[in-house]
């Protein structure tokens, strides 16, 4: 089990310093996410205008592998369209979960470093916690995000 | 033939850990390439051969249900169930056999307690008072009661050290309190609260008190008549024998004024479709096929438990929580959550380079097992304003060489996190 493989330099960095982490003026769309077993807990803002995502951002406090894979992933969607962002968290969930992992992880770009995470079964909604957060932003604003 | 010293007929033999250590047949693996060091035995404790071998044993060769058939596998198994509760009655010390319920654990003897007394004495207007520091089932079942008959649910506030003072307690303790509900130790911090003086208090007042023991019987003498609580719950699992099963201790006269928790099998005198005639204590309360196993185990591992000194066991785990607790301080950037003096057994924790869930994988990687979370306390947490901790626990096979080896971990984690 290599640790580096999980928490590789551009995790700690962005859980250190995790990007997009305030709220867009204007936003349309808010999602909450919470993950019980560990206390993680993001609010996720975006503004989305007609099917592109302009702007996103996120408060959230939780460990490193959450709060940098919602930072990643506020840098990756923005200013993609919902089509762009169903088939990114599909490659993403995919990665992280699939014992094969991703077939092509080059379509992920910086997302790729995440592929660790499939060795830490237990960290597994760590990392997707942000996705499933964004999903509910998208799908209901008045909701609650868990990664149950 | 040497004469002994007298400082060494004075003392107990000394409490030898690493023959303890050889009992459990879990420690001896390696995780993740490393040895392990197994460090959250407030979730649960491992098991000692002898407890391992009584279930096997069950299975094996007395492998029936109790108090039903002739049969001879069914009169051992009975047999065995029945010494279990004696073993239970005399390590807590109850007055009465009878007095001892089987439950799958503290969680199910809470609940059966709100359950049963609870509905037939709480009204509208009463309060049953809790703590700060409650695990979540001892909170629960309270919240579901007064919500169901209308009583109000009061807490008493613990201080920032972890500690729940006579005065607090007193201040919420009023003419309406009808029943308290309190850890007798705490799961997420460690502290031992001061039972004796409150269950007095309460009683002034006319109020019922269960303990929930689930983290004391492996750490603190239990002893319920002296302590006179009225409930007494506990787990198995937390004391070196099987999951599934634990046991509530409650004084007579309250369990045979309590209406059945469940109804069906074992739990009846007669049934006719016009009446049941409910059996005598405990079986009014034991209702279906219990865990047999798991009771039997439990038997085994109070003969293990109980074969020690006890004050060496105590004085063995506190030696190594003091060493923890200066070996954690002496690390930068970290801080113990918890500090209540004459804690037993638990060291929670925060680091400022990592959050607590980075901490366990981290420790885990280098074959050192914690917890990590807000361990079923989340009112603990909103205390000290934190979503997790991460918890190192201790039992009688732990030594200081665990501490070292979190230590190490801790220092990796730092590198990583730096
Ligand atoms: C203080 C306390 N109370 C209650 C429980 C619940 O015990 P169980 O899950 O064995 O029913 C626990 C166990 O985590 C505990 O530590």
């Amino acid at each position: 089990m290599d640790l580096r493989e999980l928490y590789q330099e551009v995790i700690l960095d962005h859980g250190k310093h995790p990007r997009n982490h305030r709220f867009p003026e204007p936003h349309n769309r808010e999602g909450r996410g919470y993950n019980p077993l560990c206390g993680d807990k993001i609010t996720l803002r975006l503004q989305l205008d007609g099917d592109k995502i302009t702007d996103v951002g996120f408060i959230g406090q939780g460990c490193a592998i959450s709060q940098a894979s919602c930072s990643t992933m506020t840098e990756a969607i923005k200013g993609k369209t919902l089509p762009e962002v169903q088939a990114l968290f599909s490659k993403f969930h995919t990665m992280v979960t699939s014992d094969e992992g991703a077939d092509d992880l080059d379509a992920l770009g910086k997302l790729a470093v995440f592929a660790g995470v499939r060795e830490f079964p237990m960290r597994v909604k760590c990392a997707t916690l942000g996705w499933h957060t964004l999903n509910q932003a998208l799908d209901d604003e008045s909701g609650e995000a868990t990664t149950e | 033939m040497t004469e002994a010293s007298p400082i060494a007929a004075a003392s107990p033999a000394a409490f030898d850990v690493q023959r303890v250590r050889e009992d459990f047949p879990a420690l001896h693996q390696d995780v993740h390439g490393k040895p392990l060091v197994y460090l959250d035995s407030a979730a649960t404790s491992l098991k000692p051969q002898s407890v391992i071998d009584a279930v096997t044993e069950v299975y094996a060769r007395d492998c029936s249900n109790i108090h039903r058939a002739v049969h001879l596998l069914s009169q051992r198994a009975t047999a065995r169930f029945e010494e279990s509760r004696e073993k239970v009655r005399a390590f807590v010390n109850a007055a009465k056999k009878s007095e001892v319920v089987f439950t799958r654990g503290t969680t199910e003897a809470i609940n059966l307690v709100a359950h049963s007394w609870g509905r037939a004495h709480l009204r509208e207007g009463d309060e049953v008072l809790v703590t700060e520091l409650e695990h979540h089932s001892n909170i629960v079942p309270w919240q579901i009661l007064c919500q169901q008959t209308g009583a109000t649910l009061v807490v008493v506030p613990m201080t920032d050290r972890g500690e729940v003072l006579r005065e607090a307690f007193e201040e919420q303790l009023t003419e309406r309190t009808r029943f308290v509900a309190m850890a007798h130790v705490s799961n997420a911090l460690g502290s031992v609260l001061p039972v004796a003086e409150l269950i007095a208090l309460a009683h002034d007042r006319g109020a019922v008190v269960l303990l929930d023991g689930a983290q004391a019987m492996s750490h603190v003498d239990v002893d319920v008549q002296a302590l006179d609580c009225d409930f007494y719950a506990f787990s198995g699992h937390k004391l070196y024998g099987p999951t599934g099963i634990g046991a509530l201790y409650g004084k007579e006269q309250l369990l045979e004024g309590m209406p059945p928790y469940q109804g069906g099998g074992d739990m009846i005198r007669s049934v006719t479709f016009e009446e049941t005639l409910y059996n005598e204590l405990p079986y009014k309360f034991e209702a279906g096929t219990p865990n047999i196993a798991g009771a039997i185990g439990l038997g085994a591992a109070i003969d293990y438990f109980a074969s020690f000194d006890m004050q060496a066991v105590h004085a063995h785990e506190n030696a190594v929580l003091r060493y923890a607790t200066d070996a954690l301080e002496a690390v930068p950037g970290v801080r113990l959550v918890g500090t209540a003096p004459g804690k037993v057994a638990v060291l929670s924790f925060l680091m400022d380079a990592a959050h607590p869930h980075d901490i366990g994988t981290i420790v885990d990687s280098e074959g050192v097992a914690i917890r990590t979370g807000h361990h079923c306390a989340q009112p603990v947490m909103e205390h000290f304003d934190i979503a997790a901790t991460a918890r190192a626990s201790l039992g009688i096979y732990n030594t200081t060489d665990d501490i070292d080896a979190l230590v190490g971990a801790l220092r990796k984690v730092q590198e990583l996190f730096g």
